[in-house]
């Protein structure tokens, strides 16, 4: 006889555990990296590997040395920081420049909260609006390096001379929109490939990494307002289908906004969550001094976040 | 499909026994009795030690208004009457016998193989009888079965539910039960629709057993009011609220029985037992037992009579595998690990499980991440994330507004989450905390 455990029921779990969700996370956005190398080239390259390097090494650090815990580095929620951070920064960023943007969100929006699981707002976008705030003339939104052509431009306009069922697009932005889906406009690494950033999401659906709740209705309700705006005056207002593809809502919506920690915990929480950054990014980018809002509308909604899960609970059973 | 309202997971059904026909496993030569065998008040004994007893015999009666009669399920010499562990290692009152190799039975026993079924007692007689031959339910909590018949005042039975769900992984007793004593499974609704006089019996059966969903539903065009439904395969299906919730669309609403929305529940063992018992006069000494595991051997599915001690079970089977981590008495969800295991078998032991160190083994516990998935497996509506961690700070009285009570320790949370974090083993310590704050208020 040997000995044996002893211990309360259940005594199955299922297989998924949390190193499982990190590494499908970053799996998932392994499509929009091999986009931003194929047009940003090295650049992208030197950029995400340092992100990804210095967060996991401020982690380390952190952990080892101030805090003086078991280091969990492999857990690979700082490798989901580190390319999050990359992916919502130009290809140009100076290194040093970088290099703050990973201590800030490590060091202050991860781990000076308590590490994994415990941070209230999404350490990449800490980062991301650190950065931006104070580096402006480097991480602005102005300055976005252009991605080099897809194959050579005749193609890519052939490929789309067929008609368009979007009818209220004017034909000019046809080509635009098909550009952005596949990721020919300027823009951060991460966010210049619609399709990518979508390949990703679905992945993250399919292996239940996400829910449809927040990117359906942060989608939608950006969507939805910016029709409003459009139909009451066009020549103002953006084009909502121009909204929705512009790669920084895509890219929030679909890996910022879910990220699990700080967004609400349930399905009814999430879709509150998804209006309310809807509302604020159409809200800040139409009237604000910026072109794009989504950064700030996701961090409020991070604060708000504890509110929503005091006020919606789940329907008890049998009351 | 037919389902409870919320929540649930699906863990694999590894049902490895389902082809194996009960066979009936040998007398031992010593067992272990013990005096209660049942959720209530204690059984008091009324034989003594150096007594001659003959099968099916009362060794203990009823004491109290829960509470159950223990028989003996050999006959044999009483060496002495003494505490001993039970399978989780916790002493209690038990009968020790020196059993002898034939079976004398009690008188009145009728031991045959015929079917009777004619149902020639009234509806008082049968609850009596079921009382007389203690009956307890054997989906798992032992209470005294003829307890749910006697319908409190102003409350009426309007369906006899029978759980033949089985949604434990691994377990098939229930199954091969519904294979080979249909007829006396149909009977005993019949006697305990006479019983409780409603002429509606609904049989829940989980969609992974469609042969016996076939032969129920075949059978069932013989009998009135009785109804079989597929239910969709998935863990908590068998629970009592799910069942009913799945069955009737009726809410038990919180801290009130299935009798406050009319139904009254029994498990397909104890509809079999309660056959028995009314039709053939036998008490509850045997039950039918799966001895399973990916490593197992010999798998089998056992008849054997109570007090049959667990290790000589194993034994029989091909011994412990290599590699055993834990031991289960029950399913792997929310059967009990053993501690004993030259304990004795009760009545309500439906399986034994042995599991592999690497399945039985928990994940390593990484911190919340608060990812939900919890609170969408949660089939009471419950946070069992928000409730662990008010119980790892000790805030009782905060886990008790959040319904820590309500919570029925089906698993689904602790099984589902990606983190490994103990959920039902915190949701257990705030249930026993809040119990004991309500003890404490009661007194005062």
């Amino acid at each position: 006889m040997g000995i044996f455990t002893v211990s309360g029921s259940p005594h199955v779990q299922s297989k998924q555990t949390t190193k499982q969700i990190m590494w499908n996370v970053v799996l998932a956005l392994m499509p929009m990296f091999l986009v931003a190398i194929y047009f940003f080239g090295l650049d992208a390259l030197i950029v995400t590997l340092t992100s990804v390097f210095l967060c996991v090494l401020f982690e380390w650090l952190i952990q080892k040395f101030l805090l003086k815990v078991p280091t969990t580095i492999s857990d690979g929620s700082a490798v989901i920081t580190g390319i999050l951070l990359a992916f919502n920064l130009p290809s140009n960023i100076p290194l040093w420049i970088l290099a703050i943007g990973c201590l800030v969100s490590i060091g202050i929006a991860k781990m000076s909260y308590g590490g994994l699981g415990k941070n209230p707002f999404n350490p990449a976008l800490v980062g991301r609006v650190f950065l931006f705030i104070s580096f402006p003339s480097k991480v602005a939104m102005s300055s976005w390096p252009l991605p080099k052509p897809l194959f050579g431009g005749d193609t890519l306009t052939n490929a789309i001379t067929g008609p368009t069922p979007l009818t209220m697009i004017k034909s000019g932005q046809e080509v635009d929109l098909l550009n952005m889906f596949i990721g020919q406009t300027g823009g951060s690494l991460g966010e210049v490939s619609v399709i990518a950033i979508l390949l990703g999401g679905l992945f993250m659906l399919y292996k239940k990494v996400i829910s449809w709740h927040i990117p359906v209705s942060f989608l939608g309700t950006a969507a939805i307002f910016s029709l409003i705006l459009w139909l009451i005056s066009p020549d103002t207002y953006m084009d909502p289908f121009v909204r929705l593809l512009s790669g920084g809502l895509m890219l929030g919506a679909v890996f910022m906004a879910t990220d699990m920690t700080t967004s609400p915990i349930t399905h009814k929480g999430q879709l509150i969550f998804g209006f309310g950054c809807g509302v604020l990014t159409i809200l800040f980018s139409t009237f604000g001094p910026m072109p794009e809002g989504v950064s700030f509308a996701i961090l409020i909604m991070n604060a708000v976040t504890p509110l929503i899960d005091k006020a919606i609970k789940p329907k008890k059973f049998g009351y | 499909m037919r389902t409870f309202r919320k929540g649930g997971v699906h863990p694999q059904e590894n049902k490895l026994t389902n082809d194996c026909i009960i066979e009936n496993f040998p007398l031992p030569n010593k067992a272990v009795v013990f005096v209660s065998q049942h959720l209530g008040s204690p059984s008091l004994p009324v034989v003594k030690k150096g007594d001659r007893v003959r099968t099916g015999q009362l060794l203990a009666k009823i004491d109290g208004f829960i509470c159950a009669n223990t028989h003996s399920p050999y006959t044999g010499t009483i060496s002495k009457i003494d505490l001993a562990e039970d399978f989780t290692g916790y002493k209690k009152m038990a009968f020790y016998i020196d059993v002898e190799e034939n079976d004398e039975w009690e008188e009145g026993i009728d031991n045959s193989e015929d079917l009777v079924e004619q149902i020639k007692l009234s509806s008082e007689e049968i609850i009596e009888k079921i009382k007389q031959m203690g009956i307890v339910g054997l989906g798992g909590a032992a209470f005294p079965t003829h307890v749910k018949y006697m319908i409190p005042e102003g409350k009426k039975a309007e369906y006899l539910i029978v759980n033949a769900v089985e949604c434990e992984p691994y377990l098939t007793s229930d199954y091969r039960l519904m294979q080979e004593k249909i007829k006396e499974c149909f009977i005993g609704i019949e006697i305990l629709k006479k019983a409780l006089k409603v002429d509606k019996a609904l049989i829940g059966i989980e969609k992974n057993k469609p042969d016996a969903i076939n032969s129920f539903t075949l059978m069932a065009k013989n009998y009135k009011g009785i109804e079989v439904v597929g239910l969709k395969t998935k863990y908590p299906q068998g629970a009592e609220k799910q069942l009913i919730y799945a069955l009737t669309k009726r809410e038990v609403p919180s801290g009130k029985l299935p009798i406050d929305v009319g139904c009254v529940v029994n498990n397909i063992g104890t509809v079999q037992a309660v056959y028995s018992a009314v039709q053939k006069n036998q008490p509850l000494i045997s039950n039918v037992l799966t001895l399973t595991g990916k490593n197992v051997k010999q798998r089998k599915n056992l008849l054997v009579r109570v007090g049959t001690p667990i290790n000589s079970i194993i034994e029989y089977c091909g011994g412990l595998p290599e590699d055993t981590g834990k031991i289960i008495s029950g399913g792997p969800m929310m059967g009990k690990a053993i501690t004993e295991l030259s304990a004795p078998t009760v009545k309500t032991t439906s399986s034994i499980l042995i599991m592999s160190k690497k399945e039985s083994s928990r994940k390593e516990e990484t911190p919340c991440l608060r990812c939900g998935k919890c609170i969408d497996a949660c089939p009471m509506g419950l946070e069992p994330v928000h409730i662990a961690q008010l119980a790892e700070n000790r805030l009782w009285e905060e886990t008790e507004k959040n319904a820590a009570m309500d919570c029925i320790e089906c698993g689904c949370c602790l099984f589902t989450c990606p983190a490994g974090r103990p959920l039902l083993d915190l949701l257990r310590i705030s249930k026993n905390q809040v119990a004991t704050l309500r003890r404490q208020r009661a007194q005062r």
